[in-house]
């Protein structure tokens, strides 16, 4: 073992040490942050519940559409993307902010200043947000995908999103030891990243209207590295972190996590524009940008085969580990989605696949089933630590995992099937535009069916949290994690 | 890692790259595009006298426009036709040529769209299709189009007792329609539905501009 990944185990083992020195300042940096990252992680499962309550009423629309049509503010355009921006700005956002910032505190191993920041950060994020979906319901929507919050919530955000990087960049300054783990490059890179892209397209297409596709383009770049170069980011250093810390063991190889910070980095920040495939825009950017979407198969592969040689032999200790069991189901599907991320960006399988349900579905098979799956899974390792007490009920927890795990399977199955199926009758003028329509329905009400079981999953999550955080009780008396299958013990001894 | 100068250099420049080489860059080439005639004289300058295209929207078609927007319209139905051979577009009618982004630059906000859970809007106003059939659609899309899942924007109408004569903008619905209202009333458009079906109407894509001509 070569001398730098032997520095990611020291790093990373201090959850399993017996060294009574590190447990006892990781429990003094989790004290400095925890009212901030309770905070986030409370908005966060409120707006999770909030978004899924608009995502069945317009999953229900598309089969339905007199379903609450009598009213402007629950047509199925308002509701979708009240649907979107609760999910990916208030769930998404707020969990990052409560995982993803306390992953980098215990990192930077040092007890972070001035939480206070954070709580009126939180304040203003959720205060936006709120503006920002009620603007979008009553009738000042944009209509710019990813976009949709008016102009006058989002300096809100702007102002909340300034403190939460002023804060990220102190914390890193006052941090101890020479060493930065890669999850602190995600989680550093991203959180500079994240204001650029969205300065940048608010200016561009909301403020000072950049001349005619030219907002298109930026607008897909935008809205494509959301999900790559923020989303993603945080959800893999989460992984990074996780893995470790639950197995007891290092990261498989320090150079596989250099180069697929890298690739990602280079690579996913030109693939947005394979959303204009076919579109009024030069052609030579379409073929970068569906160049840099081929390319990052380098990263997957290599973040896979580093993820998957870390846990080999482990499974069963994963399949234990609430965190874990999401966090490997969110890690499989992040390879799975990006294979077929790669393949719809080649011109010949676009052709079929722009325009449909497809789509939607690729982007709940990265958004829920890689992110959201792994940020359940930073909660579940990260609460009981904060609060120092365990999980109240391990049926919660299984409930959670099989609702979300069944629901997001039955979704993309089926959403996948009426795109690919939409995209073949679409491309024949023979078959009138009407019966695609009703072909799509069948499967656009299993899309229902599988909203339920998320929701199921959802409300599972919270009680469990509320439980948690507000119920005095038997369970608090406990010392042993909750785990999810009887024989526990071995590999959580050392 | 240790060298930390080269992780901050390399996250700033690796979307610095990206945001030279797709933002900036295509601002460059597409920014300073301008309206056209349909053809260039021979050397190259807009022929003199002829409209220019792609032309600048009617004033109520803008007000409809705010109502397509906030109303998300542009999540079901893009605004873009792929060339022909490229995807069924030309075949199904929605245009006589592959849009280009010279057509787009009149609009303050482009909405090309990524979905067409419904048909692309490109060129609505070039198919034979009246404002009377727009309403129709629009306040219920099962009376033109059975079987639809577009939602019903009946919201926009208003129902109100027939007072001497019906009114002329009144909506004509066709003989036993079940939506049609119950006797001595009727269906008028709202401003914003008149705006919105001005809007639709205006959308056409029937001119050539030098880089594509309608063949």
């Amino acid at each position: 073992m070569n001398s730098k990944s032997q520095t990611v185990l020291s790093d990373t083992d201090a959850y399993s040490t017996n060294d009574a020195g590190v447990r006892a300042e990781l429990s003094e940096i989790d004290a400095s942050i925890r009212t901030a990252s309770i905070f986030f992680t409370v908005s966060s499962v409120l707006w999770l519940l909030i978004g899924s309550v608009f995502a069945i009423i317009a999953a229900i629309k598309m089969h339905h559409p007199d379903f609450l049509g009598g009213d402007a503010w629950t047509t199925f355009g308002r509701m979708r993307s009240a649907h979107l921006n609760a999910m990916a700005l208030g769930w998404g956002n707020n969990v990052i902010f409560a995982v993803g910032l306390w992953i980098m505190a215990r990192l930077c191993r040092s007890p972070i200043r001035h939480g206070g920041l954070l709580l009126i950060a939180g304040l203003f994020w959720n205060f936006g947000l709120t503006l920002g979906l009620a603007g979008i319901i009553f009738g000042d929507m944009t209509s710019v995908e990813w976009l949709e919050i008016p102009h006058y919530a989002t300096p809100l955000l702007a102002f909340s999103y300034l403190l939460v990087g002023v804060w990220g960049i102190m914390a890193f300054h006052f941090r101890k030891g020479a060493h930065v783990y890669v999850s602190q490059w995600y989680i550093l890179a991203a959180l500079f990243w994240f204001p650029w892209l969205y300065a940048i397209a608010q200016i561009m297409i909301i403020w000072f209207p950049a001349r005619g596709v030219v907002q298109s383009v930026t607008n897909w770049w935008f809205a494509h590295n959301v999900l790559g170069l923020w989303l993603t980011p945080m959800a893999l250093a989460t992984a990074y972190y996780l893995i470790p810390k639950v197995l007891g063991r290092p990261i498989y190889s320090y150079y596989l996590s250099v180069l697929g910070f890298w690739s990602l980095a280079l690579f996913y920040n030109w693939a947005g524009v394979h959303h204009l495939i076919g579109g009024p825009i030069p052609v030579w950017l379409i073929s970068a940008g569906i160049v840099a979407s081929v390319m990052m198969v380098v990263p997957v592969v290599v973040v896979g085969i580093n993820h998957h040689m870390s846990v080999v032999g482990l499974h069963r200790a994963v399949w234990r580990s609430p965190a874990l069991r999401f966090v490997v189901f969110g890690s499989i599907s992040y390879t799975l989605a990006s294979f077929v991320g790669s393949a719809m960006a080649l011109r010949s399988v676009n052709e079929i696949t722009h325009f449909t349900h497809l789509t939607v579905g690729h982007a709940h098979h990265g958004v829920y089933a890689f992110f959201t799956m792994i940020m359940f899974g930073g909660i579940y390792y990260m609460l009981p630590r904060l609060l120092k007490r365990e999980w109240p009920s391990a049926t919660l927890i299984r409930v959670h995992f099989w609702g979300s795990a069944i629901g997001i399977t039955i979704m993309l199955v089926a959403l996948h099937v009426a795109g690919w199926l939409q995209g073949v009758q679409m491309k024949d003028a023979s078959i009138p535009f009407l019966e695609i329509v009703q072909m799509t329905l069948p499967w656009l009400k299993a899309r229902s069916v599988s909203g339920l079981f998320l929701t199921v999953a959802h409300i599972a999550f919270a009680v469990n949290i509320f439980w948690m955080l507000f119920a005095a009780g038997s369970f608090r008396a406990r010392t042993a994690p909750t785990l999810l299958s009887k024989n526990d013990g071995e590999a959580f001894a050392k | 890692m240790r060298n930390l100068a080269l992780l901050f250099c390399g996250i700033f420049f690796t979307l610095a790259f990206s945001f030279s080489g797709l933002i900036l860059s295509s601002n460059n080439i597409l920014g300073g595009l301008q309206r056209t005639t349909e053809t260039l004289d021979e050397e190259g300058q807009l022929q003199e006298g002829e409209e220019l295209f792609p032309r600048v929207m009617p004033g109520l078609a803008k007000q409809g426009k705010q109502v397509y927007i906030e109303m998300g319209c542009m999540y079901c139905h893009s605004q873009q036709v792929r060339r022909a051979g490229f995807g069924g577009d030309a075949e199904r009618g929605w245009g006589p040529r592959a849009s280009v982004p010279r057509d787009y630059i009149t609009q303050e906000r482009v909405l090309l769209g990524t979905m067409r859970t419904g048909p692309d809007l490109m060129n609505v106003g070039g198919r034979p299709l009246n404002a009377d059939w727009h309403h129709l659609h629009l306040y219920n899309p099962q009376i033109t189009s059975e079987h639809s899942n577009m939602p019903p924007f009946a919201f926009l109408y208003e129902v109100q007792a027939i007072e001497q004569s019906p009114s002329a903008d009144a909506l004509q619905f066709p003989p036993g329609s079940p939506y049609a209202p119950a006797a001595g009333y009727e269906v008028v458009p709202t401003r914003k539905a008149e705006a919105l079906v001005a809007y639709l109407m205006s959308l056409k894509l029937d001119y050539s501009v030098p880089e594509a001509p309608i063949l």
